[in-house]
């Protein structure tokens, strides 16, 4: 799953802590067996006064202009706790969200995010903090820029350099597939097996 | 030099190779699918061309969405549900995964049926698309939950590639009083360090409050690292957990159950070993617990009071702390035990093995459940509903005024498709006390089997002590 080198784009704060991925899609929502179609009920809970009706809150911030255009989701820390559901996932993508910039994640929900070309970004609280300032400030002058090429965020004139293993940024920035990249290893998993047989009978079913 | 944790034990009788820096390649024993999310694995890993490669090492059950009223049949108010039903149904044999379908005996919520069946045993990793997978860690083992892609890699490759985890070590002092258990404790910890107290991390959950816990208990304890933070929990394996594990149908026999035997008793932290972090709770004076607000950290004692946003440690958990008052409709100072009660939910991953059952049977027998209050029981499988059965377990549960389903997560989250109703304050021996998600606008309060059992009785939140 690909990624743009960097990009720019709207931020939209969502400052509560431990969303958790309930929140970010109810399971009543999951309504086929399928990876799309999934960004009708994103954030269902809060993002419709009835759910059922699926009439806009418009107290919501991603139902108020131009957040209703973002690409950059501003999140309180422990972001995506909770379900294991990848749906949260391709919701929050195929919404239009690109990147979520915050203090902490739900490790599931990070891995899943990297498994879908959506960058998980952590800055310390104080930082997220203050780019959701600037950004209340003036959404459409104050947009982020995610630079994944050079580890960085950039809001104006400020940088703030951000920590993403070698492999992931590889892997979304040339959009390889995981499991093609670790059957070239397949001889080490092979003797990983012969050997375990061997070393530990009991374990093999 | 350091000795190694049980972490790394298990951990490097993974390790296939390293994988940059930070990671490694592990070998995973066993991979356990449900139907929510099963079919969409395997469909997508056909349609990107790769097998399963070790479908004797996979298993599968129904237990998300399947319906769990008497009778059931694949038809559930799930959404579309029965299409989920049906296309795992089809995936998976097509595949060559053993599956325990609706009606099959074995049957059951996954991280209660891999431990009774002995798929999950001491010393293996196991993984499974669902947060709750650390619950096997009662068992000695090292699981985790993924997200759905990851299950596909590990199903193709029988490996995940995974980031080196920061260790922790819980260590709970003293001994529980009793009618205290394992789902107090681990109340309590998160309550008393936050719901991301757990920071990412493996934990070892240790000290002689956990080594005097049944098996079930330490499966409901590492069950709820997850809502700790953490990436997973794991309890080094005892003479207890032999005895658990010992005879049950995939267990090892024979030779491979000694050489297994030797092998699991070497699994536990060596006195030099280090972890990043380490917490110690005292636990001798500690009463049963209950969750009052919308994060796991909002936690106080069934005879406590709710607590002030004033208390909070900075201004985003006083505002989740606001906002969770509203959601609850409670005020500061309130006492839990005042809060009338509409509904009482016995069921879950977390707390519906037969221990639970029976604790719970214990505080019904002879009583009522509340007339205004709508009780449900819903075993963790279909294996504990039988063995239930058996020692007349469902009439006390019936006498007294609950329902007695069939197996499978149920109320939980609005699987089977059924919920609460808005406003709707229930008590529930489950894991999450999130917003709506027992249903849209419900009100859970998370307990102990004894201590939901007890409000039911009582019609508003209360111990079991409360009864005698």
């Amino acid at each position: 799953m690909t990624m743009d080198p960097t990009f720019r784009g709207i931020a939209a704060p969502l400052m509560r802590i431990n969303v958790d991925t309930d929140a970010i899609i109810p399971s009543r929502e999951m309504k086929r067996v399928s990876k799309t179609g999934l960004s009708e009920g994103l954030f269902a809970n809060w993002r419709y006064l009835d759910p059922g009706a699926r009439e806009p809150n418009p107290d919501f911030i991603l139902n108020q202009a131009p957040f209703d255009r973002a690409s950059i989701l501003l999140a309180g820390k422990n972001f995506g706790c909770g379900s294991s559901r990848e749906h949260a996932v391709w919701a929050l993508k195929e919404w239009g969200i690109r990147a979520v910039i915050a203090a902490s994640f739900g490790s599931i929900f990070a891995s899943n995010c990297l498994n879908n070309g959506v960058l998980p970004v952590r800055l310390d609280e104080d930082t997220v903090e203050t780019i959701a300032a600037d950004v209340m400030e003036d959404p459409l002058a104050n947009q982020v820029t995610v630079d994944l090429e050079k580890r960085r965020i950039v809001s104006g004139d400020r940088v703030w350099e951000f920590d993403i293993g070698e492999r992931e940024r590889q892997m979304l920035l040339r959009g390889l597939s995981p499991i093609a990249m670790t059957l070239q290893s397949d001889d080490r998993i092979s003797k990983f097996e012969a050997d375990d047989t061997r070393r530990r009978p009991w374990a093999v079913l | 030099m350091n000795g190694q944790t049980i972490i790394d034990k298990l951990w490097n009788a993974h390790r296939v190779m390293k994988i940059g820096d930070e990671s490694d390649l592990l070998y995973i024993d066993r991979i356990f699918l449900h139907e929510r999310t099963g079919s969409i694995a395997l469909q997508s890993l056909e349609h990107a061309g790769f097998d399963v490669r070790r479908p004797s090492r996979v298993f599968a059950t129904m237990d998300h969405i399947v319906d769990t009223t008497p009778g059931r049949t694949d038809r559930t108010r799930v959404p579309n549900g029965a299409e989920f039903i049906r296309a795992t149904r089809e995936s998976v044999h097509a595949a060559g995964i053993t599956l325990f379908d609706i009606g099959d005996p074995r049957q059951g919520i996954v991280h209660v049926v891999s431990p009774e069946l002995g798929i999950a045993l001491p010393g293996l990793t196991l993984v499974c698309p669902d947060s709750h997978t650390g619950t096997i860690g009662g068992l000695g083992a090292l699981a985790w939950g993924i997200g759905s892609t990851d299950a596909e890699h590990a199903l193709a490759t029988q490996t995940l590639i995974v980031r080196r985890p920061r260790q922790m070590r819980v260590r709970f002092d003293g001994s529980l009083r009793p009618g205290v258990t394992a789902k107090d404790l681990i109340l309590h910890l998160i309550g008393r360090h936050g719901a991301g107290g757990g920071a990412g991390s493996a934990i070892e959950f240790a000290g002689e409050a956990v080594r005097e816990l049944p098996v079930e208990g330490r499966l409901t304890l590492c069950n709820m690292a997850v809502e700790f933070g953490a990436w997973t929990g794991v309890v080094a394996p005892d003479d207890s957990t032999i005895e658990y594990v010992r005879g049950r149908p995939y267990a090892p026999e024979d030779a491979a159950w000694d050489s297994a035997v030797a092998a699991w008793r070497t699994l536990s932290s060596d006195e030099t070993a280090h972890f990043h972090a380490e917490i110690a709770v005292e636990v001798g004076g500690l009463g049963p617990q209950v969750s009052w607000g919308t994060s796991l950290q909002h936690i106080a004692a069934t005879d406590g009071v709710v607590p002030s946003p004033d208390e909070a440690a900075d201004r985003h958990a006083k505002e989740a702390m606001q906002r969770a008052l509203q959601y609850m409709d409670l005020q500061p100072g309130q006492a839990l035990s005042a809060l009338p009660i509409a509904a009482a939910f016995i069921g879950s991953c977390t707390n519906a093995r037969l221990s639970d059952l029976r604790e719970a049977a214990a505080v019904l027998k002879g009583r009522k459940v509340s007339s205004d209050v709508r009780a449900l029981c819903v075993p963790g499988s279909s294996t504990v509903k039988r063995a239930a059965e058996a020692e007349g377990l469902d009439a006390v549960f019936r006498e007294a005024g609950f329902e007695w389903r069939e197996s499978g997560c149920s109320l939980c989250f609005y699987a089977g498709g059924e919920g609460f109703s808005p406003g709707d304050r229930v008590i529930s021996s489950t894991n999450r006390n999130f917003e709506g998600r027992q249903g849209p606008g419900t009100r859970t309060h998370l307990a102990s089997p004894a201590t939901v059992a007890a409000s039911a009785v009582l019609g508003r939140i209360g111990s079991a002590g409360e009864l005698s």
